[in-house]
């Protein structure tokens, strides 16, 4: 169970498709213009999500190798055709506030991208939880960008108006604004260093760039790749010395048994 | 150490300007057109232009502290950006959107991508586009003596006729900065003779701009000469287009870069939705700089007839 906790964290926080892999952009800045938009297509997003890594990987030992894609979108698809008609049926209001972008989850790269590189490698009950914590990770990216635009763009959040309309900075419901609070939350979440995939995985370092690669200059990184080699000779010396204790050990016990066995 | 002995990489010959001084210049060629806009849409004129020069200067001071960069409000850029988004600014409009629109024009436009020199749009068009989408009705109510009326550029788009002579001398309804010609033309021909810009760019923005027009527009002299002396597009021609860091350095690309402005606002002109283009066609074209420049870098002396 401690693998599928693993698996909501990473997606969640740790590798957030919409702040930290920057993947499936064409909903993120399309559909978060009022933040029942975003979070709408956040969840529709998570069913299909979590049933397609599902399936496919329960799958993933009968697809052949050389046809995967094509099984993935065979597979995609028929979710979202499922999970467009239910949407038809049950919420009408936001199938139609979403429009295309509903069809167009089929070609999500997140999805896809989930698919190819977890669910085709991994059991199915931690395919779904990644499936559970990347989509719940891409509603919360959504849904905070959706917050932004529309509080700034019209005024309300999640349609309580809060601003008056004489002060909309109406820019912010348009593409431009879906830039521009994409790239602000992006900033602010490197900024504070939220632990994720892109930074803060070694937050003890002991080289001189702090294992950014980005503040990374000229003779610097000798140092650097010096630190690293003394370090790596260090942990090799460790581990033999730390065998031969366990060495000696075992043959202490050995001679203890042999010595009471006489 | 011997100045004479001291070994050091070129540039050896170096003139005495300075940023501070052609910013400066650029500041003082847009008092007419300023003091103009006050006398005729009076103090309140004078606040926005207040506002918007303390909002740059305040937000370019206030980011480069907290981000602990060198300390750059001195050299006036960020005053000639303040004073260039005011004279955009409609004289009726309150005084936060201006100052708004100061902020975005240093922090997003200019401060986050690098500060001077390496802001890829005109700061103060970028603002002016920022607060025109986002505020279509406060940005576009003129107001001439108490009576809000069209723009002459408006009032040609519908078909109506025009007093060119007026718009010349600046009794009309308009942007602060925008509506006096011979105020804007007394800034330019000092930009001019103090060299601080060529003609290259202006010339050719204007007079690709007329020969769009003329073709496409009206067969009418008369008309062209409105369309010129209308709107932004002397105020644009001379002091927004020709900005150093977003204009071409080639000689060459410099003409193409006007002749692009002019056919551009006249594209947006004529058959645009909106009477006035030359913000969007300035900053359009800012983005083909970088195009246009590597198209029509001169060959270096002594690689004649070696294409790389």
């Amino acid at each position: 169970m401690n693998k599928c906790m693993e698996r909501l964290y990473n997606g969640i926080i740790k590798e957030n498709p919409t702040f930290v892999l920057m993947l499936g952009m064409c909903p993120t800045l399309a559909t978060t213009t009022t933040a029942i938009n975003g979070m709408g297509m956040g969840l529709t997003t998570t069913a299909v999500l979590i049933f397609s890594n599902l399936i496919i990987s329960a799958l993933r030992k009968i697809i052949p190798d050389r046809v995967r894609i094509p099984a993935y979108i065979v597979i995609v698809a028929s979710l979202v055709t499922i999970v467009q008609l239910l949407l038809q049926a049950f919420i009408p209001s936001l199938n139609e506030s979403l429009g295309i972008f509903i069809p167009l989850i089929v070609v999500n790269c997140i999805i896809l991208g989930r698919a190819e590189a977890y669910a085709a490698k991994n059991g199915p009950l931690e395919s779904a939880f990644d499936g559970i914590g990347m989509g719940l990770g891409f509603t919360l990216g959504l849904t905070c960008i959706a917050i932004f635009r529309e509080l700034l763009g019209s005024g309300s959040v999640f349609g309580i108006g809060i601003i008056p309309e004489t002060y909309n900075i109406r820019i912010f419901g348009l593409a431009p604004g879906a830039f521009f609070v994409l790239a602000g939350l992006t900033a602010l979440q490197n900024k504070f260093k939220m632990p994720s995939a892109t930074n803060g995985s070694a937050p003890e370092s002991v080289l001189a760039c702090g294992g950014n690669c980005a503040r990374c200059t000229g003779s610097a990184c000798m140092a650097n790749h010096a630190t690293l080699e003394t370090r790596r000779l260090q942990a090799e010396e460790d581990a033999l010395a730390a065998k031969k204790a366990a060495v000696a050990q075992k043959q202490a016990e050995l001679s203890a048994k042999l010595d009471k066995k006489d | 150490m011997n100045k004479l002995l001291n070994v050091s990489s070129s540039p050896h010959a170096r003139n005495n300007v300075l940023t501070q001084n052609l910013m400066l210049d650029v500041a003082i060629a847009m008092i007419p057109a300023s003091v103009y806009g006050v006398y005729q849409f009076g103090l309140k004129a004078l606040c926005i232009l207040l506002v918007t020069v303390a909002g740059a200067v305040l937000s370019e001071y206030v980011y480069e502290s907290l981000m602990g960069k060198p300390i750059t409000v001195m050299d006036g850029s960020a005053l000639v950006t303040g004073m260039i988004l005011g004279l955009n600014m409609p004289p009726e409009i309150p005084l936060w959107i201006p100052f708004l629109g100061s902020i975005f024009a240093i922090i997003v436009v200019k401060q986050i991508y690098g500060g001077l020199g390496q802001n890829f749009m005109n700061p103060a068009l970028a603002a002016r586009c920022f607060l025109l989408i986002s505020f279509a009705n406060q940005m576009s109510a003129f107001k001439l003596d108490g009576v809000s009326g069209a723009t002459p550029l408006s009032v040609l788009k519908n078909g109506g006729s025009v007093d060119v002579a007026a718009m010349f001398v600046g009794r009309i309804p308009g942007t602060i900065g925008e509506v006096s010609v011979i105020a804007l033309l007394i800034g330019a021909v000092y930009l001019l003779v103090k060299k601080v810009i060529s003609i290259r760019i202006p010339a050719a923005y204007l007079i690709s701009f007329a020969v769009f027009v003329f073709i496409f527009g009206q067969h009418d002299p008369a008309y062209v000469l409105a369309h010129l002396c209308g709107g932004g597009l002397i105020f644009g021609a001379f002091f927004m287009a020709t900005d150093y860091v977003t204009s071409p350095i080639t000689p060459n690309g410099q003409i193409l870069f006007g002749i692009l402005l002019g056919v551009l606002t006249g594209l947006f002109r004529l058959f645009g939705g909106s009477a006035e283009g030359v913000s969007y066609a300035i900053i359009i074209s800012n983005l083909l700089v970088p195009l246009i420049e590597k198209a029509t870098l001169p060959v270096a002396f002594g690689k004649e007839g070696k294409k790389a």
